[in-house]
């Protein structure tokens, strides 16, 4: 896979859409594509969180530790994103991400500092990073009023 | 009258001066009195070849030299005759004064080495506190260059007058001798510029005070910027540091203006009275030839010797100027080498035999330690440490833990009450006895710019254990001694190996892994010699051994029980084949330049390089080729602000070169068929040809480089192979899997391909393995070998700050010491590490008297003993389980 289409990769995922394609460009550029055999980790539970990733192609299990067993929480496919918080936030990995599958998991590594440099060099980035996070916001408040409206 | 320190440094030159080189001034002087003699005589001989030689009058010819009947010479013999002797007067007063000159600058020369000498031994002997106030930026200058056009006078500081005046003296006496009147209108104008230009030069001299004071000021603030530049930068300051030096540069030019238009005056004065003297003797001496009383050779002789006597007349008044200038700086250099307190010389005493052990407990009686006048870091601190105690300082900072600490390290001296160690009072312990039984690691340790090995070996240098085997070096050695400069030869063997439990030089290096595995450094120094480089040539076996890694890794990844999880993760160098991870500059080659002329841009534009590849039909590629990945660059990083750190990191093109490849972009746009037009210049050709070669396919994804051109690549690798001329094949190191690649990491050499790009864990997987390899053919001594000889840069920069306090912690520990001081030592280590460092040396000093001075009060926990400190007092002392449960400053502490 060349810079181009993953380039493209990063366009289709929606914390990304409304960017410049250059500014993209640039991103995958400074970006790594990793590759994971099935069963690998991509990072544990409890790491700092140094990068997010951005999967190409395979699929990876998000899950959590709880005090009996890892229970899987969701999982994750082509162009979702994980880890973001960790790169926006200092927080530790709050969830175990491991490959799965029957083929591997394809990867685009963003560093954190590549991408707040990013954000610091490109404040009109920043500023659709923002709006991004804020309809989440949004989104999470519209469901969390539904959950009250049907309980009550 | 000696100074107070006893080193002689005096407060005036010219007693600096006598006080060193008595005895050669008098040599000098003789020798420039012998001088005068046959000066004289050049000076009166051309009146005899006039007046005899010439004229014939008054003699009668023959001639009969010496009047022995010996040799009879007829006029012309004789006037040649007298020329002879003129000849010989001549050379000889030249030969001495060519013989004092040499003489002198000998003397001038051993004057500037012993004074930067003194002024050397003065800063090691400048109290800590002292260096607070006083910058490096200030004493670098005085120590270079001010003390340099010092020693250029100090050559000359009784030799030259005397020897100008007497000069003077000569020809004013000849002059006299011909005439009294020529004599006297000869000298008639001095007096009237030896009242006026010292006049105008006192106003120099202020100004020139005024001058060294600015200037020196300005490298204080010059070194200010530097040490602040970030704060500069961040607070957006530059303007106003500029407007700054602005008026700090524009105080120097007005003093220095004021300085040459005073110098310059005098000059004219000079100058002006000089040329008249000459009207004097035309018009007397003019007179006196018509009236018959002087002969016209006396007149010429005198016009000569009188045109003799400006040079020397000039020469004493810029020596006069010369002096002023340098007496002045002379006493502001050494009066800021006069800080209170200095150390006591005798401390500094080399030392003569190793150093007793510590015989006793530390005991400490009233001890007061004042900075100065009004701060006291320590008062009335009573304590005894019996020896071998662990015992931990705590308290808030500035209460006096820190200082307790730098006092037993010597680092301050008690004002008041004793500090004693054993049978010894710790003042009268010289620094060579201290440093080798005791170890002090402070907040901020330094480390020197020499390899990891040198560092730990640096504390065990404490005296000369075996002379150099040189006897070239005596003479040498010989020299320093004459002037003034410590006699102990730096190249002789001064590393105490013993000291640190080692055999020899040799054995030391597993001293070194101990001391650095107690501090938690040696996995980061295997890391560094597996970074690491060596000259397959004199370390022959290390790269054997190196090869036979390279083989067994080789066997772990395709051999027959190789590792699964290796699959896919190095790309092994393969002549038939295009490595993805490699750079097209490398596969091209097939190897590393070894040599400037083949690296980096210089590669495309070498003409062997380009005339081969032209050949294959390659060549014309690349700059097509280039020409994309410019493209992409300008496309990636125009919009960056120039200095961004993305450049450096992930650009083909340096920022300042964007713009230049902007308009090569320009320049040459291609054909429709895809081609570049013809008519591009060959300089454009070779900076879009540069490009790709750094291309390395895997990881810049840039998707230029298919299947077809590595093909291609290849043909060119093979083209490129046979020919090459013989003098650029001998600066590559071809990858060839038996031989060692010198310009190759151990890394390198063993993986002997590169780890692919793109593969998750690849490092740390490969890493593993490598590690097992090595381990498993005994091999990683040798690399922690080449790693403990890696070079640490200035201040340990190449170091990160953790680890250049790790090193200093090692250094101390190399030795042994009697007494451990650390100073918040591991303040700057995360917390995990802080606690393993701690147990590890607490467990490690068994039997080493531990002082753990420390802002984490937690940590004392740890130790046997704790003393808290605080405002200066001693205000608890004993067992931390104690003290925390009982009311008082260590429960307050620890609760927080």
């Amino acid at each position: 896979m060349s810079l181009k289409e993953e380039t493209e990769a990063l366009r289709r995922i929606p914390l990304f859409q409304n960017l410049d394609p250059a500014k993209l460009k640039l991103l995958a550029f400074m970006s790594q594509r990793l590759t994971f055999e099935p069963g690998q980790a991509v990072f544990a539970q409890g790491d700092p969180g140094d990068a997010a990733y951005i999967v190409l192609d395979g699929e990876a299990v998000v899950s959590i530790e709880s005090p009996n067993a890892r229970i899987d929480v969701a999982r994750v496919a082509r162009n979702d994103i994980v880890g973001e918080i960790a790169i926006l936030c200092d927080v530790p990995r709050t969830a175990h991400v491991t490959a799965t599958g029957d083929k591997a998991l394809v990867c685009l590594k963003i560093e954190k500092n590549d991408f707040i440099g990013m954000l610091n060099e490109f404040p009109n980035m920043a500023v659709e990073i923002m709006r991004e996070l804020a309809r989440r916001i949004v989104n999470t408040n519209q469901q969390l009023r539904q959950a009250v409206a049907a309980k009550g | 009258m000696p100074t107070r320190s006893g080193d002689g440094l005096e407060r005036s030159i010219y007693r600096f001066v006598v006080q060193f080189s008595a005895k050669d001034t008098v040599l000098i002087c003789a020798l420039v009195a012998l001088a005068q003699v046959f000066y004289y005589i050049s000076l009166d001989l051309p009146k005899n070849i006039m007046n005899q030689g010439i004229q014939g009058n008054g003699i009668a010819f023959p001639v009969d030299i010496a009047g022995l009947g010996l040799l009879s010479l007829d006029q012309v013999g004789y006037l040649m005759w007298l020329c002879l002797l003129f000849l010989l007067a001549v050379l000889v007063n030249g030969g001495l004064k060519q013989f004092v000159n040499s003489l002198k600058g000998k003397l001038g020369e051993r004057l500037l080495r012993r004074l930067r000498y003194l002024l050397l031994a003065r800063i090691l002997r400048f109290p800590v506190a002292h260096f607070r106030k006083t910058s490096s930026g200030e004493l670098i200058p005085m120590l270079t260059a001010e003390v340099e056009q010092i020693g250029g006078f100090m050559g000359d500081a009784f030799v030259q007058p005397l020897m100008q005046a007497g000069m003077l003296l000569t020809i004013a006496i000849f002059l006299f001798a011909q005439n009294p009147i020529m004599g006297f209108a000869a000298i008639s104008l001095f007096p009237i510029q030896a009242y006026i230009v010292p006049l105008l030069q006192k106003r120099v001299k202020e100004l020139g005070k005024e001058r060294i004071k600015t200037v020196r000021k300005i490298s204080e603030r010059i070194g200010e910027t530097v040490g602040g530049i970030q704060e500069v930068r961040t607070l957006g300051t530059a303007a106003w540091e500029r407007a700054d030096y602005t008026e700090r540069f524009g105080a120097v030019y007005r003093i220095r203006f004021a300085i040459y238009q005073r110098k310059s005056l005098v000059k004219f004065i000079n100058n002006t009275l000089n040329q008249c003297a000459p009207l004097m003797f035309y018009a007397i001496g003019g007179y006196l030839v018509i009236h018959g009383s002087l002969s016209v050779g006396a007149l010429v002789a005198a016009l000569s010797a009188h045109k003799d006597m400006t040079a020397p007349w000039k020469e004493l008044l810029d020596y006069y100027q010369q002096a002023q200038d340098a007496q002045q700086k002379y006493e502001q250099v050494v009066e800021q080498f006069q800080p209170d307190n200095l150390l006591p010389a005798g401390l500094h005493a080399p030392a003569e035999a190793a150093a007793q052990p510590f015989d006793g407990p530390i005991v400490a009686n009233a001890l007061t330690v004042q900075e100065d006048a009004q701060t006291k870091l320590l008062e009335g601190v009573s304590f005894e440490l019996p020896l071998g105690t662990h015992v931990a300082l705590v308290g808030p900072s500035g209460g006096g833990r820190e200082a307790l600490a730098m006092t037993l390290a010597r680092l301050y001296q008690p004002s008041s009450g004793s500090l004693r160690i054993g049978s010894r009072d710790m003042a009268q312990i010289s620094d060579a006895d201290l440093g080798a039984r005791m170890g002090y690691v402070g907040p901020n340790a330094y480390v020197f710019s020499a390899s990891l090995r040198d560092n730990l070996a640096y504390g065990l240098r404490q005296r000369v254990l075996a002379p150099h085997e040189d006897a070239a070096r005596e003479k040498i050695l010989l020299e320093a001694a004459r002037a003034g400069n410590l006699p102990l030869d730096v190249e002789a063997q001064w590393i105490d190996y013993a000291a640190a439990g080692a055999t020899d030089a040799a054995d030391f290096d597993r001293v070194a892994t101990e001391v650095l595995a107690k501090v938690d450094l040696a996995e980061d120094v295997f890391l560094l010699g597996l970074r690491g480089q060596i000259d397959p040539v004199s370390r022959k076996n290390v790269a054997d051994a190196i090869l036979t890694a390279r083989a067994a890794f080789r066997q772990r990844l395709t051999g027959v029980q190789a590792d699964p999880a290796l699959k896919g993760l190095v790309e092994t160098f393969d002549p038939e084949r295009y490595n993805d991870n490699a750079t097209l500059g490398e596969n091209l080659l097939f190897g590393t330049a070894l040599d400037a002329s083949l690296a980096g841009d210089a590669l495309a534009a070498q003409p062997d390089f380009r005339r081969i590849l032209d050949e294959t039909g390659l060549g014309a590629e690349l700059p097509i080729m280039g020409r994309k990945v410019a493209e992409t660059m300008v496309e990636l990083f125009a919009d960056l602000p120039v200095g961004h750190e993305f450049f450096d990191r992930f650009s083909f093109i340096a920022a300042d070169d964007l713009p230049v490849f902007q308009t090569v972009l320009a320049r040459t746009v291609p054909l429709p068929d895809g081609s570049l037009p013809a008519d591009i210049s060959a300089e454009d050709r070779a900076r879009l040809a540069s490009l790709p070669l750094k291309l390395v396919d895997a990881r810049h994804r840039l998707g230029l480089i298919d299947k077809a051109f590595k093909n291609r690549a290849l043909a060119a690798r093979k083209a490129l192979r046979e020919k090459l001329p013989e003098k650029l094949r001998a600066k590559i190191a071809f990858f060839d899997p038996d031989i060692y690649n010198a310009a190759a990491s151990i890394q390198d050499n063993i993986l002997f391909g590169r780890i692919a790009y793109g593969q998750a864990k690849a490092q740390a997987s490969v890493g593993a393995v490598i590690r097992e390899v090595l381990e498993a053919l005994g091999l990683r001594e040798r690399v922690f070998e080449i790693g403990l000889d890696f070079q640490v840069g200035v201040a340990g920069g190449r170091l990160s700050a953790p680890q250049r306090q790790k090193l200093a912690i090692a250094r101390a520990l190399a030795k042994r010491p009697d007494l451990l001081v650390l100073n918040d030592a591991v303040a700057v280590l995360d917390r995990a590490a802080q606690a393993r460092l701690l147990e590890s040396l607490v467990v490690g000093a068994e039997g080493t008297t531990l002082v753990w001075a420390t802002q984490d009060t937690a940590s004392a926990a740890r130790f046997a003993r704790v003393m808290v400190f605080a405002e200066g007092r001693l205000v608890q002392d004993g067992a931390y389980a104690e003290l925390v449960a009982r009311d008082g400053m260590l429960k307050e502490l620890a609760a927080v």
